[in-house]
């Protein structure tokens, strides 16, 4: 068993980026290895309520995302800078998130034994 | 020590396929154990036999399938990721009933628990591409 750390740093839609975070973050889960997963960047906009991507012929994450608690994904953090620059509030996301500064976030890299960058 | 490979990028697109390739050479050259190679998002590209390089330039899927075949190593391509991305084997052409497999002989499509399990089982995990 290792801890796994999937980092996400693209918008929800646009690229299929968001959506093979998200599945790779509950493939690790499905295989009984602990998970957690941080939002960088644009990937903040990922925990936006209320997306409509069908005006854009795309798939809503949000079943997948409200899905990662149930399979046990541990924690989801965010980049507190990220979300600030783009004038976002944990109390305005879809899930709950734990803000990390700089320092925590390098904690938490350091934390986990297996680190992918999606 | 043991590895494992994850590849997210296309050929096209980024040198972190290539890269990936001469670091997996690398390791063995030192004497270390390859895992398994994953390829994941549109790194499914370097599994796509079909790619076609220009005679001066190289064929990266040809290279990975002949690094693959001669060490006997473990190579998976992301069934999911592929499959959205025109890289089929015979299995799943019959399967979606459409023409013309790509897969490179060497690698297998399966799922991203592959990968899971590979990571879990290495001492070091690498990645190479991904972002965009």
């Amino acid at each position: 068993m290792k801890h796994f750390l999937i980092i996400a740093r693209q918008a929800p839609y646009g690229s299929a980026a968001a959506r093979e975070a998200l599945e790779l973050a509950l493939a690790c889960a499905l295989f009984d290895q602990p998970v957690s997963l941080l939002l960088l960047d644009d990937a903040c906009f990922q925990l936006l309520p209320e997306h409509k991507p069908a005006a854009i012929q795309q798939k809503n994450l949000a079943a997948m995302q409200q899905s990662l608690p149930l399979y046990d994904v541990e924690k989801i953090y965010i980049c507190e800078k990220s979300m600030h620059q783009r004038g976002l509030q944990p109390e305005l996301l879809s899930l709950e998130v734990v803000p990390l500064d700089a320092a925590g976030m390098k904690k938490l890299i350091r934390e986990h034994e297996v680190v992918i960058n999606v | 020590m043991k590895f494992t490979l994850l590849i997210q990028s296309a050929p096209i697109d980024s040198q972190s396929s290539a890269t990936a390739l001469r670091f997996a050479r690398a390791l063995l050259a030192k004497g270390h154990e390859i895992e398994r190679i994953f390829f994941y998002r549109s790194g499914v590209q370097s599994a796509n036999r079909l790619a076609l390089a220009p005679q001066d330039e190289t064929n990266l899927p040809l290279e990975w399938q002949s690094f693959i075949s001669e060490n006997q190593l473990d190579a998976v391509v992301c069934i999911a990721a592929a499959i959205r991305r025109g890289i089929v084997n015979a299995a799943e052409t019959a399967r979606y009933g459409v023409e013309g497999d790509n897969l490179i002989e060497a690698a297998e499509l399966s799922g991203l628990g592959q990968l899971v399990a590979a990571c879990a089982a290495s001492d070091r995990v690498v990645t190479f591409g991904g972002g965009a």
